[in-house]
């Protein structure tokens, strides 16, 4: 744990490294950031703008599948506000969303909705969604599955295509690597935690596609923005996966990435910057290259 | 090491530039040892302090013989025989194929080739052992996968076959540029004896050559199990890396390197250290095929 919060630490501070020497190199950046009396209403609108005068740290915490998106989002926000230091303590939902409830974390982070009875003590604000494609050989004859279909596939209760609809052969499982977020996020919708019989576990979204491009039985999983053309997309009970279908909530394989917060302190000023900057049109991109939905265009 | 630090002490100050030079030199020489035995015990260290934890808190026998890897479940097991035992037929599927190939292109390079064939051969091997394993891996991927899926009508070729495969040929360079430079050394008399004697080439290379270039031939065989034990990322892409037990030539399996690798960049608590404690693993195999290595050039010492 102490040594993923110091990679991250070192990240931050390479990124507001980097930061400070592109605003040495612009020249007046910094001069005119002076001018910025209330920090915080600037955060929100200003990147790309002026650099701020926020300092201090924001400690977050969480759903180790955001890891991407909090990465990309700390790399820009310090770009805006390069005195603040983010902080990122991979240790799952679940422990994100208590370190909001008893304030030892600034920002809880899960990756799954807040429950009701959580509600109670934290709000929730939903910075992205995340859209995993099921993806099958071009090959292949089939286009759509139920979530029980995939459900019965990855636990090797159904072991032909030709149960689902395709030729004759046998279904060849491709997955992520235990610890990767993509494989907890598939398996936690899908509900087949820790019972997939895989037959390859791999260990980047790029190497899924180019498995299941490679073998015509192959069936995988992936960050919807990783999915080109090389490989097809099936559609779940009748809907494509897309950004469109992922935010409008109609493709059932998404799942919300959530900032939580203590409902009864306010935020650090750093802290509500960082909010505003994630839920900003600014950090779309961001989001989006970190391979998540954006919900704020 | 001590000459040179006695004779720093001894001469404190250099009178003329030349003695300087050979001063400044002295030290670097020894800071240059110096860092090579630092980094060992760094790292010996360091594997045994951050590896032993999660064997004490897992238990040395569920570790080491638990049959079951699940790493990031409610309930987290791990036990890696599944890696052992792959890394170990992994390896040993590697030497039985490329040990006799390696062997006979060694005999072939020393002994039958004419000048101009054995010097592209050389070549071609030399080549072989600086291409990147992730090269292989590639290839292996693309290539040999598909292939053993199709040779042997399977769903798919990601498993224990094409590891070994591949390993076999990245380990053909350490065995035949070792046991070439064995056979080499064999003293001419020997085989001009057997000749002598009436015996064909081909029973002088087999009954004369080989037996004299034993320790060599061995030690060449102890360095690419090294090297096929010791190999992650090409192994990686063609194992499948499922954490399966290795009880087919088919089965998707992890080897010791591939379960560190392929899990590190997300893992945390527990399965972090437990990621060490296989590296530990690892190193005590890698350690312990050094020893038998050390043996190996001894007894031939002692045989000439």
């Amino acid at each position: 744990m102490k040594k993923i919060s110091r990679r991250s630490f070192l990240t931050v501070c390479g990124a507001a490294a980097a930061a400070a020497a592109l605003t040495a190199c612009g020249g007046s950046a910094s001069s005119a950031s002076s001018t910025a009396a209330s920090a915080s209403a600037t955060a929100s609108s200003a990147a790309g703008q002026a650099a701020g005068t926020l300092s201090g740290n924001v400690a977050t915490g969480g759903s180790t599948s955001m890891k991407n998106v909090i990465a990309a989002l700390t790399e820009g926000f310090a770009e805006v506000e390069p005195g603040v230091t983010v902080s990122y303590d991979p240790t799952g939902s679940g422990a994100g969303i208590t370190g909001a409830t008893d304030k030892t974390l600034d920002i809880g982070l899960s990756s799954r909705a807040l429950k009701d009875d959580e509600k109670n003590d934290v709000d929730g604000t939903v910075v992205a969604l995340d859209g995993i494609a099921i993806i099958v050989n071009k090959d292949s004859k089939v286009a759509d599955l139920t979530v029980e279909q995939l459900k019965k596939m990855f636990t090797g209760e159904i072991t032909n295509w030709k149960e689902v609809g395709g030729d004759d052969g046998e279904i060849v499982l491709v997955g992520r690597e235990a610890g990767s977020g993509t494989r907890d996020g598939f398996e936690s919708i899908v509900d087949v935690k820790d019972s997939c019989k895989y037959a390859q576990e791999l260990t980047a979204t790029g190497a899924v596609i180019s498995a299941v491009e490679a073998n015509p039985l192959a069936i995988g999983y992936a960050s919807l923005s990783a999915v080109g053309d090389t490989v097809a997309m099936v559609t779940v009970e009748g809907v494509e996966c897309s950004e469109d279908t992922v935010k409008d909530g109609t493709y059932k394989i998404q799942r919300p990435f959530v900032f939580v917060t203590n409902k009864s302190a306010a935020l650090s000023e750093q802290a509500q910057a960082f909010v505003d900057f994630a839920t900003s049109k600014d950090a779309a991109d961001l989001i989006r290259t970190a391979g998540a939905v954006p919900v704020n265009e | 090491m001590k000459n040179t630090t006695s004779s720093l002490r001894r001469v404190r100050l250099p009178r003329t530039p030349a003695d300087w030079l050979e001063a400044v030199m002295n030290f670097i020489f020894f800071l240059c040892g110096m860092l090579a035995v630092c980094c060992v015990v760094l790292i010996s260290v360091y594997m045994v302090v951050s590896g032993v934890p999660a064997i004490h808190k897992i238990g040395i026998f569920k570790f080491l013989f638990g049959t079951k890897w699940a790493s990031t479940a409610a309930e987290p097991l791990f036990g890696i025989l599944p890696f052992i035992l792959s890394s170990i037929y992994g390896t040993l599927g590697a030497t039985i194929l490329g040990v006799p190939i390696g062997l006979l292109t060694a005999v072939f390079l020393s002994k039958a080739a004419d000048p101009k064939l054995r010097t592209v051969v050389v070549t071609a091997i030399e080549l072989l052992s600086g291409i990147p394993s992730v090269v292989f891996g590639l290839l292996g991927m693309q290539v040999l996968v598909p292939a053993v899926a199709k040779a042997f009508g399977k769903a798919s070729g990601a498993c224990l076959l094409s590891a070994i495969v591949v390993l076999s040929i990245m380990i053909l360079p350490s065995i035949v540029s070792v046991s070439v430079t064995a056979l080499n050394a064999v003293p001419p008399e020997y085989e001009q004896g057997s000749l002598a004697l009436g015996a064909t080439d081909t029973e002088t290379w087999f009954k004369i050559s080989i037996p004299a270039a034993k320790s060599g031939i061995a030690a060449g065989v102890v360095l690419g199990i090294g090297r096929a034990i010791g190999e992650a990322m090409a192994v990686m892409m063609v194992a499948g890396n499922s954490p399966n037990m290795p009880d087919s030539l088919f089965r998707s399996v992890t080897l010791l390197t591939t379960a560190i690798a392929k899990e590190m960049s997300y893992a945390g608590g527990l399965q972090r250290q437990a990621l060490f404690s296989i590296a530990l693993v690892l190193f005590v195999f890698i350690m312990l095929i050094n020893v038998v290595l050390n043996v190996v050039l001894k007894g031939g010492n002692r045989d000439e």
